[in-house]
């Protein structure tokens, strides 16, 4: 008895718990908590240490809260599973408890130990040694509290398809500024050229332009349009961002959408926004109701700005307002900004990599949104659906589903939407031209939103839709006629069929330039290229960089109901941080030693985050930045710098005690 | 992996089970006149195990284009499939060697079927 009272003489003031957990059968049977309760007790400032069968339980934090106070602990050890499951957990027990929350530390004794290993003699050994470990850690760490910083209470919206409007307004409408970039020339998107939206056929342009408008004329949203995102530099709540205003040309202020402009203008070529079935001029507005409500001048077309080449849109007789400005120059505009959701949406993938579909070859092979804009009472068509070669209403259409999705060779993925437009296509096409012969190729009909299996039964019943299912193999143009090989693999039998013209449901692909913009914003791309959320249970509408948000199509392909929903709910996400008055940072953070930093500067070029920066040749860490790897303190050849709650006594302690001679 | 799937596998590298049944190769195939059966309905059969894939003349028929192959959206090569198809059947007989002029009839022979007779000492 006399060794093991004086083997506990305390050279520390330290009176520290140790709670060693079960985790169910998951340590339990590897590991013989009862024995590491005993040997833990022996270090000299444990003065109190039990097991449980799951310590994360509510009756298990109550264990700790009672020993605190009763044995007046001043820290404490939970052996349990790895950190990054419960430590904040056990830290906000600390917190509660009236103690410094860096007075917890956890032992791994789950991850490290018992799942890796069997012979439970030898895991029960490294279960002891993990949480003496821990011990020593805990006995030297400091109290310390989180960093605050200040944010800019505004938000940033990159996107002004119909998920950066509904995350600007939602966060405009919470009361905070949004600055919304937009690279084209209006805002709208996609939707803006849909017909009619499935399941329930509301046209897209009665549910969209309201929202156009209302951004238009909202308070609290700055709208950049033909804009980019140059670069992003910052963290969380404290983005600088400089954005690149391309020159209109036309000033929105002043243009009253008087058309004199454009019926002057002597050029013209193929609209972007009728997917090139109709002709625009030079200088446009893409639609009617575009927000800006403006035309602009595309530069490309346009013959020159000056009265010998051309400039007839800018004469006082043409132009009253004098809304057309040829000096317009591209504006460089910076921004302190607090949160960023990155909504940037998709783009149809391009049919001529698809070449035994000849959509690049054939006129009357079409792409979906073209068929769209063909359905479209503000389209090209104005509403009848006429095939591109001869102008002739198509009495004989065939809908092809999974063009360039599902494909190793083009998209794995299922791009989740085409199965639903194209039995919406078939529907409003049998509508408009009753006596029409309809095929729709498929693989499998994904129709997996709300009521859209209804919507399904109601194209077949209704539309007289010949479904055939098998991928088509081919489809070229014969006398006229486009001809398409399929199979039928429900009746077996080969199929080869003439139609007047054929629709492709290409696959969504994320958009253009989408993969500079992430690297810019250190954002994570995922193996199909879209945008990568941090969990996608957990963490949904989060990116890897805090403070920036996903939302739309951008992330996944996504039809309009669920684009929605994800865009209010990063706009919740940015809220949640705007309505912070502070934002707080880990404060185990590396810290320099000006008297011994030489100024060499090779901690600066090992910082994976950028917080070192030189000032009057010594390192100083901006700690908001810094994640606190350690990179810095092992690369300093001056011993200069080290990491709160991570000396390298602590350290040193901590690697005597796993190697026995503590 | 049922051992007609394992036996295509160890022949052809290709997994019948990556198939989804889309019948592409079916679709894009020109000698499906001849055939008994499609070949997406082959697939099938090898998926589950039955051993009338190999008596089905789709194999035979087969000219080894290899537009199935090119337009498999799942990677698969369909020809080598086939061919896998006539090497199991033709193995059945054994390592003999095939004497060209012994052969009856060799013009109703399909050509492939001789390919493949050659092709059965590769391994």
């Amino acid at each position: 008895m006399s060794a093991l009272t004086a083997h506990r003489e305390r050279p520390t003031k330290e009176k520290i718990g140790v709670f060693v957990c079960h985790c169910g059968r998951n340590i339990a049977t590897t590991v013989d908590t009862k024995r590491v309760v005993e040997e833990i007790l022996k270090h000299p400032a444990v003065v109190h240490a039990e097991d449980y069968d799951y310590v994360c339980s509510s009756p298990g934090q109550e264990l700790i809260e009672k020993a605190i106070k009763e044995k007046r602990l001043t820290g404490f050890i939970v052996a349990a599973c790895s950190p990054s499951l419960h430590e904040t957990t056990f830290r906000e027990v600390a917190e509660r408890t009236g103690l410094n929350p860096y007075k917890c530390e956890i032992a791994n004794i789950r991850e490290q130990d018992s799942w890796v290993h069997e012979d439970k003699e030898k895991a029960t050994e490294k279960a002891i040694k993990l949480t003496k470990s821990a011990v020593e850690k805990v006995i030297r760490n400091e109290e310390l509290e989180p960093i605050k910083v200040g944010l800019y209470k505004k938000a940033l919206v990159i996107g002004g398809g119909i998920a950066g409007i509904r995350a600007a307004l939602d966060i405009a409408d919470a009361g905070f500024p949004v600055v919304l970039v937009e690279k084209g020339s209006t805002i709208g998107g996609h939707m803006a050229k849909l017909a009619e939206t499935f399941p329930t056929l509301d046209c897209a342009s009665c549910i969209l332009t309201p929202l156009m408008s209302a951004v238009a004329h909202h308070s609290n949203i700055r709208l950049l349009t033909l804009s980019e995102i140059m670069d992003v530099e910052g963290y969380l709540g404290n983005f600088h961002v400089r954005i690149k205003k391309n020159p209109r040309y036309v000033d929105p202020e002043k243009c009253n959408l008087c058309n004199d402009c454009v019926d002057i203008c002597p050029v013209t070529v193929s609209s972007e926004f009728d997917e090139g079935l109709s002709l625009r001029k030079a200088i446009y507005i893409p639609f009617p109701q575009a927000v800006p409500s403006s035309y602009l001048i595309d530069l490309d077309a346009c013959l020159g700005m000056n009265p010998i080449t051309c400039g007839k849109c800018a004469e006082p007789d043409i132009c009253g307002p004098e809304a057309v400005n040829f000096d317009d120059q591209t504006e460089i505009i910076e921004e302190d900004i607090g949160v960023i959701v990155v909504a940037t949406g998709y783009e149809l993938y391009n049919p001529e990599n698809i070449g035994e579909y000849g959509a690049d070859k054939y006129l009357d092979v079409i792409t979906s949104l073209q068929f769209e804009r063909l359905l479209s009472p503000s389209g090209p068509a104005v509403g009848i659906p006429k095939r591109p070669s001869d102008e002739k209403i198509p009495k004989r259409i065939a809908f092809i589903h999974c063009v360039g999705s599902r494909d190793e060779r083009h998209q794995p993925y299922c791009s989740h939407i085409c199965c639903t437009y194209s039995a919406k296509h078939a529907l409003l096409f049998k509508e408009l031209v009753p006596d029409a012969d309809i095929y729709s190729f498929y693989i499998d009909i994904r129709a997996v939103g709300k009521n859209y299996e209804d919507f399904i039964r109601r194209v077949q019943e209704e539309a007289g839709v010949h479904y055939i299912r098998g991928k088509v193999s081919r489809i070229y143009e014969q006398d006229g006629k486009v001809k398409i090989f399929g199979v039928d693999t429900l009746l077996n039998k080969r199929i080869e069929i003439e139609v007047d013209m054929a629709v492709l449901a290409l696959s969504m692909v994320p958009a253009h330039g989408i993969e500079d913009l992430a690297s810019k914003m250190r954002i994570q791309i995922d193996g199909s290229g879209f945008l990568q959320e941090l969990h996608p249970k957990l963490h949904p509408v989060e990116s890897a960089t805090s403070g920036i948000f996903l939302a739309g199509a951008a992330q996944s392909p996504k039809d309009i109901q669920d684009t929605v929903a994800q865009a209010s709910a990063a706009a919740s996400k940015a809220l949640g941080i705007l309505t912070q008055e502070k934002i707080s940072h880990i404060p185990t953070v590396a810290t320099v030693d000006t008297d011994l930093c030489s100024g060499c500067r090779l901690c600066i070029s090992v910082c994976p985050y950028g917080a070192i920066k030189l000032i009057d040749e010594k390192a100083e860490v901006k700690e908001v930045l810094c994640e606190g790897c350690g990179a810095c303190v092992s690369t300093c050849p001056s011993d200069a710098i080290s990491l709160r709650n991570h000396t390298d006594e602590q350290v040193s302690s901590m690697l005597k005690a796993l190697v026995g001679e503590i | 992996m049922n051992e007609l799937a394992e036996r295509v596998k160890e022949i052809s590298d290709q997994n019948v089970y990556s198939c989804y049944l889309c019948g592409n190769c079916s679709a894009g195939c020109m000698f499906t006149d001849e055939m008994d059966t499609l070949p997406h309905q082959v697939i099938a059969l090898v998926q589950m195990e039955d051993k009338d894939a190999l008596e089905k003349n789709t194999s035979w028929i087969c000219a080894s284009c290899f537009v199935c192959s090119v337009r498999c959206p799942r990677g698969l090569d369909v020809a080598a499939i086939m061919e896998a198809l006539r090497e199991i059947k033709i193995r059945e007989r054994g390592f003999r060697k095939i004497d060209l002029r012994k052969i009856k009839d060799i013009e109703k022979l399909p050509q492939i079927a001789i390919t493949a007779a050659a092709q059965k000492f590769t391994w």
